[in-house]
């Protein structure tokens, strides 16, 4: 049962292998995505069910014990997260054949998506540090051809960025996996939590908080949290956007799931400071983000700031480090992957009807698509947190763990955010939906047939559903966050997973 | 030898974000393959260097002799080659694809994409 692990890694490497094989055919490669896309989905879903059964499954690739060898571990966090991108991967897929380009395709579009999914994949479910650096650095390639392929002048200027930035956090945590190992002789995750748990000297604790700062710093620039997300805005609007809507989705998430792991299993010796820190960092970088979004005038735009304000409540659940904010952290990432993936999908359909973004120029949408424009409010509701949408649970737990801690200042803090979030949603619709189209702007839609209208529009459906389901069901959802809240702060269970020794 | 080799990875270090904070692109990318060197070298020296045997158990022994040097850093080091090789040929590829299209290596004239009233923007 434990060969169930490697699964939501190999399915995208072989989809994106045949793809490649099947160069030549534009048809093969679209059935081998949306096919490969499906089987990761159900896999996905089968490793989550497994998982909540039978607890932490553990593979020791090649079957090399722990600390030696590469292990792949999924407790309930890992695995939702592979469920949320087999979700998003799916989705994606789908739209993507009614509004992707021959062009993009003729270069190895689906090919890169595949790798892509493998990437992101490999780094939710592998449980050694070095492994991890190298999963990152699949999905970044992947994700660097994806975002310069076929580009424009814009597109190239925003890949430049991106491409730097993210080497560049690259090179600081490959560092401080040398420090860390040379400190410590391991890099397995759950070996060296196990090493730190043993107790350590005063000195050996203050070092490796010190370390610690260069994985937050690693961790953070992909994360895009508060002085470290200039890439972002930067670069996430100028690609196609199917690509972008993938990136919104999953990528900057990776990087909070590395700091949630790492701030949970290994560098927990001086929770004092590390997550004071990180709390602080939360408050900041929602406050930054969401003004960054109320002074934009672009659609994508709006949207890429708007992730990074909601980067800041997720990392505020890992600052506050109580079981319940980490259940309202991970049920927030869900949530947000989920919503935020919906708002670009929609923003390509808002594009292709008007051949623009620019917030100015649009207008009179409602009266042209009101089924879009109710589309549209759900997803902006939900991510401003409005009942009974699965925005206002997500924030409802982040709050109400807040105020039992104690922290009130950042409670105060997200709930002023929550405000800019609505002023900025309804913005977007007032400026998109509502307005009458402003004089000489005429829409200049190219003819879709009805299957790609289909296309594109039924992953909008879907997950617009998937955030309403959530937000109807919330009871079965939350204890699922919570129990992954739980397994999080008592990293016991998973270190006995992994070294097959009890702590 | 770790002091050298220490002065060795400030320098590259100091160099590396030196070019980073240049304003022409093909700088810009020596001083991130100059990080990375950095970063291997750090790896190298942080998991100490010594000088002496194999990691190799003998026929005739039963684990290893005191004191051999620690293959493991060496394997990290390797694949970090590996993946910075890959990487930086492909922020070659697009540095060069980016002169083609934009006609300079200026990285201030880059930001055509961050000006709030863009109607300029090119993508797909």
């Amino acid at each position: 049962m434990n060969n169930l692990l490697i699964l939501p890694i190999i399915i995208p490497m072989f989809t994106g292998i045949l793809a490649l094989l099947a160069y030549n055919s534009r048809t093969a490669q679209r059935w081998l995505s949306v096919l490969g896309s499906s089987a990761l989905l159900s896999v996905a879903v089968w490793l989550l069910v497994e998982v909540g059964r039978n607890g932490i499954l553990v593979l020791q690739v090649g079957g090399w014990q722990a600390p030696f060898g590469i292990t792949l571990v999924a407790d309930l966090f890992s695995s939702i997260m592979v469920v949320l991108t087999g979700i998003i991967g799916l989705a994606v897929a789908v739209y993507s054949l009614a509004i992707i380009d021959p062009d993009h395709e003729k270069f190895g579009y689906h090919q890169l998506y595949q790798f892509l999914l493998m990437g992101v994949s490999g780094a939710f479910l592998t449980g050694d540090l070095f492994n991890l650096y190298v999963w990152f650095e699949v999905m970044l390639m992947a994700s660097f051809v994806l975002l310069a392929l076929g580009g424009g002048r814009g597109q190239m200027e925003g890949a430049i960025k991106y491409v730097t930035l993210n080497l560049m956090a690259s090179a600081v945590f490959l560092a401080a996996l040398g420090l860390l190992y040379g400190m410590t002789g391991t890099l397995n995750m759950a070996d060296l939590a196990y090493k730190f748990s043993k107790g350590l000297s005063a000195e050996q604790s203050g070092l490796i908080t010190t370390l610690s700062m260069l994985f937050l710093i690693a961790f953070g620039i992909k994360a895009a949290v508060f002085p470290l997300f200039f890439w972002l805005p930067a670069s996430y609007h100028t690609p196609p956007v199917p690509v972008s809507a993938l990136f919104a989705g999953l990528l900057t998430k990776v990087g909070v799931y590395a700091l949630i792991r790492v701030f949970t299993l290994i560098f927990t010796q001086d929770v004092g400071f590390t997550h004071t820190l990180i709390l602080f960092i939360a408050g900041l970088t929602m406050v930054t983000g969401v003004l960054g979004a109320v002074a934009q005038g672009e659609f994508r735009r709006v949207l890429s700031f708007h992730i990074i304000s909601q980067i800041g409540y997720m990392v505020m659940g890992l600052g506050l480090f109580t079981p319940l904010a980490l259940a309202g952290s991970v049920f927030y990432i869900a949530h947000h992957i989920i919503v935020k993936t919906n708002l670009f999908l929609i923003s390509g359909v808002v594009k292709h009807l008007h051949g623009t973004l620019e917030l100015k120029k649009l207008g009179g949408l409602y009266q042209l698509m009101p089924h879009l424009g109710v589309l549209f409010l759900i997803p902006a509701l939900s991510l401003a947190g409005i009942p009974p949408l699965s925005g206002f649970f997500a924030k409802l737990s982040l709050i109400q763990a807040g105020l039992e801690k104690g922290d009130f200042f950042i409670v105060a803090v997200s709930l002023a955010v929550s405000l800019l979030t609505v002023f900025s949603m309804m913005k977007l619709w007032n400026e998109t939906f509502w307005k009458p189209l402003p004089q000489n702007e005429e829409l200049s839609a190219k003819p879709l047939s009805k299957k790609q209208w289909i296309s594109m529009l039924a992953p909008i459906v879907v997950l617009a559903a998937i955030t309403i389901m959530i937000g109807l069901g919330v009871s079965p959802a939350f204890s699922l966050a919570l129990q992954a809240g739980e397994q999080l702060m008592n990293p016991s269970a998973y270190i006995q997973a992994v070294m097959e020794i009890t702590p | 030898m770790e002091i050298v080799l220490a002065f060795v990875i400030g320098g590259l270090y100091a160099a590396g974000i030196y070019m980073m904070l240049r304003r022409s692109l093909v700088k810009l990318l020596i001083g991130l393959a100059l990080l990375s060197h950095a970063a291997n070298l750090l790896i190298f020296t942080a998991a100490r260097l010594t000088r002496a045997g194999f990691p190799i158990i003998g026929m005739d022994q039963q684990a290893l002799e005191l004191p051999y040097a620690d293959p493991l850093p060496q394997a990290l080091i390797l694949t970090a080659i590996v993946i910075s090789f890959g990487v930086t040929a492909f922020a070659l590829a697009l540095s060069y694809r980016t002169y083609k299209s934009i006609h300079t290596d200026d990285l201030d004239k880059m930001k055509t994409t961050d000006e709030a009233d863009d109607s300029k923007e090119t993508s797909a």
